[in-house]
């Protein structure tokens, strides 16, 4: 047992608003300066919908993360020493107008136009030449289903469903879409890291934060490509590529990452999980409908003696296994069996989580009126407006049971609750779904709070870090106290 | 996976320092987002080398009780982009003013020297004047200085007041609460100076008109962390994920505790992605759908079984039990006004016997008057204002008969209207007969004129619907043809709605806005809704009642803010406004349409309800039930003059003969001759807002007749024959402002337009205060960095301004000026039993007398010479009269002797006054002053309130007593506020703010006639309508609304009704120009339409389209999409003509316009009706909004490419 620490999280989705507000702090924090406009390290996107990049999940085109080649698991873009072949010739990587091109417009000529016979107004120019253009895409282009018949009837997602049930998804009756915000995965097994040809791209061991060091980078973008999620990015006035650092300056200060801090709808957690690394690519090499109970199989209770003197064997120091015990992540993922890793297939074994959303009733249409009567007073799973199919494409490499088991759970806590607080449905009822969905009262309680009562503290449960034991390698930290932040502030060099 | 390596080595990491550098800072302020932002969230401003580089959401709310989710964080992407504004090259740095006007200034200043005559000369020579009017709006600014545009500003302000008077000089400023001081500096300086305050909450439709018919109250909502007390949620009209971005996780949290929610929308919004149900109902329905949810609550939970709980709080908390007279029509009868307590012997000489009400009490087996009806509230002897059902005049114990059903003396047949099918029907309601003074008349109560009028029959003969199945008014299967959903879901629903009321005590709350109330007809869809959360007891209650959130922001200091802003410290009454008569009127809009009848057919012609709009609104002001500005087509100075050499030497002379001259029609009102120079206002002053985009309903007739510029309208002015108490003139004023001054940090639609453009502080550059509905908190704006560049404060501005006119006016107003002021009746006063009937003095029906039968004329004296030094100084009036808000007042001597002893004063004239020089200084005289800051003043407060309602109140302020805040405390942390009588919740000991938990829980009456939630409104004008009882009004049809006289369909377009709900990406039309905001969008305010829809017109995704109607165009992207119906579109609300917008090749090749382009405004005149308890005039509370929903467009491909 080799046991690691990962700083992992949960989104909720039945929760999240779709406000980007998550998007902006980041934006603003981290990609505001020249090369880096088109980047967006977090961002949110409408499902059913192609994401952006555009169609990024669809690995024939990209060839991100890893694929099993009988018993051996290779990335998709090759391994390390094939690449180096083809340094400068790269197919996969997505095209700027894949992601889109950065654009502004020309507010100056409000305040400068002369006066003429006509109003003016501003029109976008591009960032990158300067000239007029045309916006023709964004980071968010199909946000709420906008425009739908391009974007979400081409979501690579609804392959698994017949055309009929493509079709349907877009009825009224049945129409639905939900958020996904996504940012770096800080995979255990990244596959950013196996294709880098720099060996710039490194996990952090105290709490495997996947980083691309800014010094060692020298712009191949094959991160870019090998990620399946595409979160790596290419800095062209840089020369480097640069993503999610899951805001470690903040993080190291016991400050949730920006995005989490900033999260109105409240549905992002965070905590430590532990692990062991020797399992890694036996789970990693699991045939899909495994891969997320093997993926959970990974995570290890932090509360169990074995695992704790595995941990303190590796270095791991007492305020990190207790923040390991504390995190709510490791309630979400592992006790309570509700967060599910996105893609698993794509086998990087990813550490950002999902609750999967519950959604409206299905209606039936009854001589030509809407019909919602004969639905029970929440719904059942069955007659919610996402095809399970669907669900379990995203968050269950196919696994259907699985994508049940979660809204099952969620349906139960919520029947649970109402059944004691109002009573519209019966104890007899509820207990019944309890039941089936494997759940205690005591429980579904529990759910039921961390998911609408937390605070700060409760959601966000990050380790102390001790910077003054990583920084007295290089120097004193009485010396550093002294000079830390003096200096002339300069850009980096270009890569390359 | 040997490869993977984990790099712990801090030598190999020290590159790591390269992203924690940009993660440093030099200081953190508390600051937020001040203008018409609902959020009310506090921020974190970072300042790095003296540059603000990013914001971050503030999380140190006081916390509530542990078992209600906190507040943090609060703030929205919208709010986490606005330091982009600061730098970025949208920002207004420097004065600007528009090239032509400038030159002709310069010029005119050599001709003399002194800055009036200058401005006369110019604004007089009709060829300049029309020169730079048409310029607006087509570039040419120049960069000038303060001091050159403060003089011309001020300039014009004296001008105009000595030529035409002061209320030519109107100002408008959106919502204060968002930034307190920002807007009463302007308000200060326009009241102090005699200008005019616009409103903004009816104009911008945001004003629910159902809350002051039913509550008296102009809104008053509950906290949004109370949703979570909730256990049925319904929203309609109100996306709730676009426009309470920080509350709506509430509701999912709700949900983990098991409440439902149950979405209303047309379209699959976004909040309907969080329901359990979403009930697609048609656009505008509604209202259909809970008239018929009314029905199914009546036969299930009050005929076929009874509720205990339900029809206690019915009998206790609305007008159910009151006794409505019956009268004779032709065999049938009809519903009349309430019986009156003087009109039965045993009260027959009791004071306000006109206004105070029946019931019939069971136990007497009598009609008896319960206490707590408009009457008692203004009686002479206080202390009988209360909810105890207990008689007026000797206290005994009244148990009210709700219905007659079982113990009648007879069944009237009564007639009531179907407005959809334009039939009168008659159905049999039961009846007591009562002795009064008119002799014998037939009588039933509220409650039964509901069943009736809902549908439910009880055995009774008439033409009820015998069934759920039958399609006659109100079933479920009546509303299936108009909203598209199953009568068996509207049912069930029903069934759960009410039965969660039942089994909880009721915990239903409607979460409801501008999706309802932008609608014609809005005001009977709110009474819709209303009606079954009154009926299953609902309101008044933690996790229960309506919550409307539509551009309403608490200012929670409401009473010494309210001295302060409308400078009523100094000088009262404020000239205050309502924006929809005022802009409907100015801008000419009333021209292009014949009478409302045209599309708002009712059966029966009636003179309160018939004619044309413009008339009604000219009824409204000479009656006393509206305020008109300019007032009359006099200088009101002069008038002064011209009485004082007729011999009037009293103030209440000069009133007579003011009131003489109107008799004998010698004076006039300007709303009745609104095209008349003399009547014109004058100048236009704009700040914190974007009054020529955003709101203006009727953009482009703005754009022709108040500018003067050019204009996209293809339409006629028809209202010639068919007004006849307004004057029409054949030829239309184009411009009737001389100058249009906008005060703004970017520059938006308005300011592109404006003649002056100045620079304000961004709201991280400036202090002030913040409050909001949507929490419990007061927090501070605070200045993270000086204003950039040159701007300055809104509070430094109209200081400056101040300055300038005090500077200018010897010579003009050397010495302290008389003028007269007229108001309307006044809501919380006694004008609230001003006009039992409707009596018109003008066609001697009644003596005209001011306050009375017409407006209220006042004298007052303008000081312009002292005007800055009253404008810095907070004013003896204060000390003299009290502050008060809501009918309540107090004084504030000591607290108004301490601040003089302790704070920083002005000392001019031998007196010393607290100062209000800066900011700082303004807000904790609010803060020390406001029951929600401090909680000596709140006891006080409530003290004055027992005196009116006779029951103990004052303990609600012993908890909170001690507690002061300063505006420092606030830059510390957010404070919650205390308990105030202002307002109707309780929220000690971290209970969530609910409304009417006052009135529920410690009886003290509602502000309406009977003292209670009112179903019925016996107004003649409501009577007359037909709106007496909730009813169902069908939407105004497109091809009779005017929208499409010159524009018709062809095969190239589709016509669709046209949707402006609120968007994802802006707060109406800040932070639509963002860069960051349209990088996330779709780099414009696209245009919605349906798969469908499009398919027909061969519109493809993000396709250029042309929009249009009569009155304008707008050009845009298409975008298609699945969740929008057919028949429908979305442009959300509310792009600016400054960024991407093409020309137009339908109309000419003209640069085309923006969302309002294709509106004009419509005023429904039913909500004009005053003079009568809660039917009485207060700014943003009463009066018709500015509604702009029932609008319908073309849409077509755009030919070609777009031409810029």
């Amino acid at each position: 047992m080799d046991v690691r620490a990962q700083l992992s999280t949960v989104f909720h989705l039945d929760k999240c608003i779709g406000c980007h507000t998550c998007s902006l702090a980041c934006k603003n924090l981290w990609t505001s300066r020249d090369g880096t406009e088109y980047m967006w390290w977090n961002n949110v996107e409408t499902k059913p919908g192609t994401g952006y990049p555009t169609q990024w999940e669809d690995q024939a085109k990209y060839r991100g993360g890893w694929e099993l080649h009988g018993k051996s698991l290779k990335p998709r873009l090759g391994h390390r020493l094939g690449i180096l072949t083809n340094l400068f010739f790269n197919p996969y990587l997505p095209t700027l107008d894949e992601y889109y091109e950065p654009w502004t417009y020309k507010y100056d000529l409000l305040f400068n136009a002369p006066l003429g016979d006509d109003q003016p107004t501003a029109r976008p120019v591009s960032k990158i030449t300067g000239s007029y253009m045309d916006v023709e895409a964004g980071p968010n282009w199909d946000d709420d289903l906008s425009g739908s018949s391009v974007y979400g009837r081409n979501d690579p997602d609804l392959s698994s469903l017949s055309e009929a049930e493509q079709q349907a998804l877009f009825k009224l009756e049945q129409m639905v879409f939900f958020y996904i915000p996504r940012i770096c995965n800080h995979c255990l097994n990244p596959a950013c890291v196996a294709v880098c040809p720099s060996g710039a791209i490194y996990k952090r061991a105290e709490d495997g934060v996947v980083l691309i060091s800014q010094e060692k980078c020298r712009g191949w973008r094959f991160c870019v490509s090998g990620c399946p999620y595409k979160k790596s990015y290419y800095n062209y006035k840089a020369g480097k590529s640069e993503k999610c650092i899951l805001c470690y300056p903040r993080v190291e200060t016991g400050q949730a990452p920006a995005c989490f801090h900033s999260c109105v709808g409240r549905i992002r957690y965070i905590g430590v999980l532990l692990y062991d690394a020797d399992r890694i690519e036996e789970v990693a090499k699991t045939p899909e409908h495994g891969l997320v109970e093997a993926q959970r199989s990974l995570i290890l209770d932090p509360k169990d003696p074995a695992v704790i003197s595995a941990a303190k064997k590796n270095g791991i120091a007492d305020d990190m296994i207790l923040a390991a015990q504390k995190s709510p992540v490791y309630q979400f993922v592992k006790v309570w069996n509700l967060a599910l890793p996105l893609h698993s297939e794509f086998r990087t074994l990813p550490m950002l989580y999902y609750v999967p959303p519950l959604l409206p009733v299905l209606a039936t249409v009854k001589d030509g009126n809407y019909n919602l009567a004969e639905s029970d007073f929440f719904g059942t799973i069955d007659n919610m407006r996402v095809p399970v199919k669907y669900m379990a494409r995203l968050f269950s490499a196919g696994n259907e049971e699985i994508i049940k088991g979660v809204l099952k759970k969620l349906l139960a806590v919520r029947v649970h609750q109402q059944a004691n607080s109002a009573g519209l449905i019966s104890q007899q009822k509820a207990q019944a779904m309890l039941q089936e969905a494997g759940c205690t009262a005591a429980e579904a309680e529990d759910i039921a709070r961390m998911t609408s009562l937390p605070r700060y503290g409760d959601r966000f449960v990050l380790p102390p870090y001790h910077r003054e034991v990583s920084i007295e390698v290089e120097t004193e930290p009485i010396k550093q106290k002294g000079k830390a932040g003096f200096g002339v502030s300069r850009s980096p060099q270009r890569g390359l | 996976m040997s490869w993977i390596q984990d790099i712990n080595n801090p030598k190999q990491r020290l590159w790591e320092d390269f992203y924690r550098n940009r993660w440093q800072y030099d200081k953190v302020v508390r600051s937020t987002h001040g203008v018409n932002c609902t959020g009310g969230c506090s921020w974190q401003v970072f300042v790095k080398n003296g540059i603000i580089t990013w914001e971050m959401q503030a999380l140190d709310y006081p916390d509530f009780e542990k078992q209600i989710p906190p507040y943090e964080p609060r703030g929205c992407q919208r709010g986490i982009s606005f330091s982009w504004y600061i730098y970025s090259p949208i920002r207004v740095k420097y004065p600007y003013i528009r090239g032509v006007l400038l030159d002709e200034w310069r010029t005119a200043k050599q001709r003399d020297s002194d800055p009036v005559k200058a401005w006369k000369s110019l604004v007089e020579n009709k060829g300049i004047r029309t020169e730079y009017q048409q310029a607006r709006g087509k570039g040419g600014f120049r960069r000038s200085t303060w001091d050159e545009a403060l003089e011309i500003v001020s300039a014009s302000m004296l001008y105009t007041a000595k030529k035409y008077g002061p209320d030519r000089v109107a100002g408008f400023s959106p919502i204060p609460a968002m930034s307190y001081l920002s807007y009463g500096g302007g308000s200060r300086l326009l009241q102090l100076f005699g200008g005019v305050n616009l409103s903004f909450y009816d104009w911008y439709s945001d004003l629910p008109p159902a809350s002051p018919e039913i509550w008296g109250e102009q809104t008053d909502v509950q906290e949004s962390a109370d949703w979570y007390h909730a256990k049925y949620i319904v929203s309609m009209g109100a996306n709730l994920n676009m426009t309470r971005t920080p509350d709506v996780h509430f509701i999912s949290e709700a949900r983990y505790q098991g409440a439902k929610f149950t979405v209303l929308s047309p379209d699959f919004s976004q909040v309907a992605k969080y329901a359990d149900w979403w009930i697609p109902v048609n656009a505008g329905q509604d209202g259909a759908f809970w008239m018929a949810v009314n029905h199914v609550i009546l036969k299930e939970f009050y005929i076929e079984r009874q509720v205990p709980s339900f029809t206690d709080y019915v009998t206790k908390f609305t007008d159910s039990p009151f006794l409505v007279v019956l009268n004779k029509k032709g065999n049938n009868y009809e519903a009349g006004p309430f019986l009156r307590a003087k009109s039965v012997a045993r009260y027959s000489n009791i004071e306000n016997g006109d206004w105070r009400f029946l019931i019939f009490d069971k136990k007497s087996k009598n009609p008896r008057m319960p206490k707590g009806a408009v009457g008692d509230r203004w009686a002479k002897q206080p202390g009988k204002w209360n909810l105890e059902l207990k008689d007026g005049v000797d206290n005994s114990d009244l148990d009210p008969l709700l219905s007659f059903i079982d113990d009648k003396d007879d069944v009237a047949q009564v007639e009531f209207t179907d407005f959809d099918a334009l039939t009168v029907f008659k159905r049999g309601v039961p009846v007591k007969y009562v002795e009064t003074s008119q002799g014998k008349v037939a009588t039933t109560t509220v409650f039964d004129l509901l069943v009736a009028r809902f549908g439910l029959s009880r055995g009774l003969p008439g033409d009820y619907p015998s069934a759920y199945e039958d399609t006659s008014t109100y079933t479920p299967a009546w509303q299936e043809k108009l909203t598209g959903i199953s009568a068996d879901t509207v049912v069930k629903f029903a069934r759960e709605f009410a039965g969660t009321a039942e089994k909880t005590g009721g915990k239903c709350t409607i979460t409801i806005g501008a999706g309802i109330n932008h609608w014609y007809h809005n005001n009977l869809i709110y009474r819709a809704a209303i009606s079954a959360l009154m009926l299953t007891g609902c309101i008044g209650k933690n996790g229960g009642g309506l919550a409307h959130y539509v551009g309403q922001e608490k200012l929670a200091a409401v009473a010494p803010w309210s001295s302060i802003a409308f400078a009523t410290d100094w000088v009262a009454p404020p000239r205050l406004q309502n924006a929809p008569s005022f802009y409907y009127m100015h801008t000419d809009q009333w021209r292009y349409e014949g009478p409302f009848t045209n599309y708002q057919r009712q059966p029966g012609a009636n003179a309160l309800a018939s004619g044309h709009t413009a008339d009604m609104q000219a009824r409204a002001v000479r009656l006393g039930w509206l305020p008109f500005y300019p007032q009359f087509d006099k200088n009101s100075f002069e008038l002064v003059e011209e009485a004082k050499k007729a011999g009037a030497k009293t103030d209440e002379e000069l009133v007579n003969y003011t009131v003489n001259q109107l008799k004998e029609r010698k004076l006039k009102f300007a709303v009745e001759d609104p095209d008349a120079p003399e009547c014109w206002p004058r100048m236009w002053l704009i700040w914190r807002g974007n009054a020529l985009m955003s709101s203006a309903k009727g953009h482009e007739y703005f754009l022709k007749h108040f500018l003067g510029t050019h204009t996209n309208i293809n339409a006629d002015e028809v209202a010639k024959d068919t007004v006849n108490d307004v004057t029409w003139h054949d030829q239309s004023p184009r411009g009737k402002l001389d100058l249009m001054v906008d005060i703004n940090f970017r520059m938006d639609t308005t300011a592109l337009y404006s003649d002056i453009v100045l620079p304000t502080a961004v709201w991280y550059e400036k202090d002030d205060l913040n409050s909001t509905d949507l929490h419990t908190f007061i927090h501070p704006l605070s200045e993270a960095v000086p204003p950039a560049w040159e701007a300055k404060s809104d509070w430094d501005i109209f200081k400056a301004i101040a300055s300038k006119i005090s500077e200018m006016a010897p010579g003009y107003f050397d010495q302290p000026v008389k003028e007269i002021v007229a108001i309307p009746l006044q809501h919380d006063t006694i004008d609230e039993i001003a006009q039992p009937e409707v009596k018109d003095w003008t066609k001697g029906e009644c003596n005209p007398i001011p306050g009375k039968t017409m407006p209220h004329l006042r004298v007052v004296e303008r000081d312009y010479v002292n005007l800055y030094k009253r404008f810095i100084s907070f004013g003896p009036m204060a000390r003299q009269n009290g502050i008060g808000a809501h009918g309540i007042r107090w004084g504030i001597r000591d607290d108004y002797d301490e601040l003089v002893r302790s704070s920083p004063t002005q000392e001019w004239n031998g007196a010393k006054y607290p100062s209000l020089e800066e900011p700082q200084q303004a807000a904790n005289v609010i803060l020390n002053l406001a029951p929600e800051t401090n909680g000596d003043v709140a006891y006080r407060a409530y003290e004055e309130e027992e005196h009116k309602v006779g029951l103990p109140l004052k303990d609600l302020a012993e908890s909170g007593r001690g507690v002061k805040h300063s505006f420092a405390d606030l830059q510390a942390q957010p404070a919650r506020l205390l308990n105030s009588p202002c307002w109707s919740g309780i929220i000690n000991n971290g209970r969530t703010y609910s409304p009417f938990c006052i009135n529920t829980e410690r009886l003290v009456p509602w502000r309406t006639l009977t003292g209670r939630q009112q179903f019925y409104h016996d107004h003649q004008v409501y009577l007359a309508f037909g709106e007496n009882l909730p009813a169902y009004k069908p939407n105004p049809n497109p091809t009779v609304f005017g929208d499409f006289v010159k524009s018709k369909p062809d095969d190239k377009s589709i016509m669709l009704n046209y949707l402006t709900p609120h968007g994802k990406w802006h707060i109406h039309s800040t932070y639509f120009d963002n860069e960051l905001m349209l990088t996330l969008s779709r780099g414009l305010e696209p245009f919605w339409m349906s798969e469908e829809d499009a398919r027909k017109i061969d519109v493809k995704d993000n396709d250029w389209v042309e929009i249009y109607n009569d009155h304008g165009v707008v050009v845009t992207r298409a975008v298609i999409s699945a969740r929008i119906p057919k028949g429908t579109c979305m442009l959300y609300h509310s792009p600016e003509r400054t960024i991407s917008v093409p020309k137009s090749p339908l109309r000419g090749n003209r640069r085309a316009g923006g969302h309002n382009s294709l509106t004009r405004v419509r005023l429904k005149p039913v909500l004009m009706a005053g003079g009568y308890a809660q039917f009485t005039y207060a700014f943003n509370y009463w009066g018709p909004t500015g509604v702009n929903r029932d609008t319908y467009i073309l849409v077509r491909k755009l030919e070609g490419k777009p031409v810029w």
